[in-house]
């Protein structure tokens, strides 16, 4: 039988990196990371799970014991943040491109300078092109129905690669909520421990992370991208399978919220789409016809379904908790490219930086611009809202 | 049993690399596989020899194999030793890391350390070629004073290296209090591959800093690495020890030591030196030998 728990996001996480019994874990702790590797460690010295849990000396070693545990075919996990996850950076590479299932969780905090150790998305948005499967979990359940779902599509055979799974720091890392926690049984019959013929092998010794020069580079490269492209139709798949057996569905890489009549909508991630969705069922009330779409999966990014979309809303706002100077929201980017070719007013809005709350003022705000341009207003289509100045 | 040419196994566990002639790098790592057999998994970083040996879609590494990240390897050796013991591998198997000395004693020093803090199990090889041969001789912190490269040129205001003494790996590694470093020679193959086969029977972190001339970098005849490597111990400018549960040794002792100078002169990247320069290196060299003697408790 399941049981229910009062957990931070980051406890939630490490009850699913237990039940996903991985052999290896490796991790430098960073704040807001912490308390998540402390309860794995905790665990351990409990007796309740027999991971091999290597202290390292930094992030970069983190990521190549994950990376070297995972080439010997061990299932691996490792987590960090900000600064840990900059370090990591070379790493993540590496493990990408050799296709190796490791899976982390990212505690999403600002980046320094200037220092600042709460939450935000511009550590992971820096390394959206690590090549890695980037998810966003909402609460403190799916972060820890994520990791078991993250490993699942990571390891499998058509996939092979490594994913990270997002939590806003502070916001989901240190809020407690109530949590259901599988049974191992439950977990086991979902996830059977990893097996694979990609690693190295004792019987048949071979190389692995070779050198490849232009004459073969690009392949590397296509398949990377293959892989990433049917990791959409996996990720959708692990959903449903999850659904049917432990009865939480999050719909795959994206889930609509009260958009089948709406008018204008609010793409969220993370801590932000709780937010949201309180005021899209505020506003209903009021009669506004308006939706959220949360994101799930930003790597693979859901082109499709924003290409489906484009002809559904009057306005799509997009939430981004980080900015490409110089460009745009990273989220709202992508949005609008997936959008190309559609008549719906966009609008980009930048909260939420360096720990600053997402408050239900904001995201009244936001449909309020929406509903501006709606009518006819005119409003800049990228704005940091809640300005000091 | 001790290794010699009767003793030493005849299978070659590297072969058909794109190694320059006469490097040393690939006699450290060909010897060391000799001892170590093919229950050896090995990681490297994306040094000379990784480049050299590594290249998909061929390889002439003939046991299981990765590349890392410069500072990374030792980590990377760390992850797989663990899950080598998690999946269940037969405890014979040797977790190698083979890396040159920049990518041990500068940019992956700091998981070697925390390889060593950890005592992980597995032996880790510094092949020492004095500078980062890989991207073109560049210096490292094992680069010898005055020693020419790419990034200390001599000319009007410079005569090459500045710093007057290496980086001591094998001191490093010995206040790690880790169960074994050796440093160990290509000229000297006996001693050295005694010293990988001691390794070998030890569990935990070990360590050998292995010297290794590079004809390319250093400017030599090609057929001279053995005659140059051993000029270097000979000379005092190397020496050959080990650190066997904190007993350190000298391995071997030069009747008397050789004057450097005929070390140097065989050399392009020293060819700029005058009279006056190469006795400076020798009075570097007697301040540095007896500091040794001290150190490893030798007269």
């Amino acid at each position: 039988m399941s049981r229910k728990a009062f957990l931070s996001a980051n406890e939630a996480a490490a009850h699913g990196v237990r039940l996903a019994k991985p052999e290896i874990v490796s991790a430098y702790p960073i704040t807001p990371q912490t308390t998540l590797v402390e309860k794995i460690a905790d665990f351990i010295a409990d007796g309740e799970s027999d991971i091999d849990y290597i202290m390292v000396e930094s992030e970069h070693s983190a990521m190549a014991a994950a990376f070297g545990a995972s080439l010997m075919g061990a299932r691996t996990f490792t987590a960090s943040s900000s600064q840990g996850l900059l370090y990591m950076a070379e790493m993540l590479h590496y493990a990408s491109g050799t296709r190796v299932p490791i899976v982390m969780v990212d505690a999403n905090r600002a980046t320094a300078a200037p220092w600042n150790i709460y939450g935000d998305q511009r550590d992971t948005m820096s390394q959206r092109d690590a090549g890695w499967i980037m998810l966003f979990a909402e609460s403190g359940q799916e972060a820890l129905d994520m990791i078991l779902q993250a490993y699942k599509i990571a390891e499998d055979p058509e996939i092979m690669t490594p994913v990270m799974v997002n939590l806003d720091g502070f916001t989901l890392t240190h809020t407690y909520d109530v949590v259901e926690i599988p049974d191992q049984e439950e977990v086991d019959a979902f996830l059977p421990p990893y097996k694979t013929d990609y690693k190295l092998d004792p019987e048949h010794p071979l190389t692995m992370a070779a050198t490849t020069g232009p004459d073969f580079h690009t392949e590397n490269r296509a398949q990377q991208q293959l892989a990433m492209e049917a990791a959409k139709a996996k990720i959708q798949e692990v959903s449903d399978e999850f659904a049917k057996m432990f009865g939480r569905d999050y719909h795959g890489l994206v889930e609509e919220y009260r958009c089948d009549d709406a008018e204008v909508a609010l793409v969220a991630t993370g801590s932000s789409a709780g937010t949201t969705r309180i005021i899209v069922d505020e506003l209903r009330e009021e009669g506004k016809k308006v939706g959220m779409i949360k994101i799930r999966s930003f790597r693979p990014f859901p082109k499709e379904y924003f290409h489906s979309v484009i002809d559904k809303f009057k306005a799509v706002g997009v939430i981004d908790r980080s900015i490409s100077f110089g460009a745009e929201g990273t989220i709202f980017q992508e949005v609008k490219g997936a959008m190309y070719g559609s008549d719906a007013k966009l609008g980009n809005y930048i909260v939420g930086l360096g720990g600053r709350d997402v408050s239900r003022a904001l995201i009244k705000e936001m449909f309020d611009k929406l509903f501006n341009m709606v009518n006819g207003g005119e409003e800049e289509e990228v704005q940091f809202l809640g300005l000091r100045w | 049993m001790a290794i010699n040419l009767k003793t030493v196994d005849d299978k070659e566990l590297l072969y058909g690399t794109k190694i320059c002639q006469g490097c040393g790098a690939g006699m450290a790592a060909r010897m060391a596989l000799k001892v170590l057999g093919e229950k050896t998994v090995l990681c490297t970083p994306a040094c000379c020899f990784a480049a050299t040996t590594t290249v998909f879609p061929q390889s002439s590494i003939f046991v299981n194999n990765a590349i890392s990240a410069f500072p990374g390897l030792a980590a990377t050796a760390s992850g797989m030793t663990h899950a080598m013991k998690a999946l269940g591998w037969d405890d014979d198997y040797t977790m190698l890391a083979i890396a040159g000395d920049g990518g041990t004693i500068d940019i992956g020093l700091q998981g070697l350390s925390g390889a060593a803090e950890r005592n992980d199990d597995l032996i880790y090889i510094c092949y020492d070629n004095e500078a980062y041969m890989n991207t073109g001789v560049q210096r490292s912190g094992s680069t010898p004073f005055d020693a020419w490269t790419t990034t200390t040129p001599t000319g009007p205001c410079s005569k090459g290296e500045k710093n007057k003494f290496r980086k001591s790996l094998f001191e490093i590694m010995s206040a790690h209090r880790i169960p074994y470093v050796a440093t160990a020679s290509v000229a000297y193959p006996q001693d050295y591959m005694a010293k990988v086969a001691k390794a070998k029977e030890i569990k935990g972190c070990r360590v050998i800093h292995v010297s290794a001339p590079c004809p390319t970098g250093w400017g030599y005849d090609t057929a001279k690495t053995v005659e140059l490597a051993k000029m270097a111990v000979e000379s005092g400018l190397w020496y050959l020890a080990e650190n066997e549960g904190g007993e350190m040794k000298l391995t071997y002792k030069p009747k008397e030591l050789k004057d450097p100078a005929d070390y140097l002169k065989m050399q392009k990247r020293f060819k700029h030196l005058t009279e006056e320069d190469i006795q400076e290196i020798r009075e570097i060299r007697d301040a540095e030998w007896e500091r040794l003697k001290k150190v490893l408790s030798f007269e």
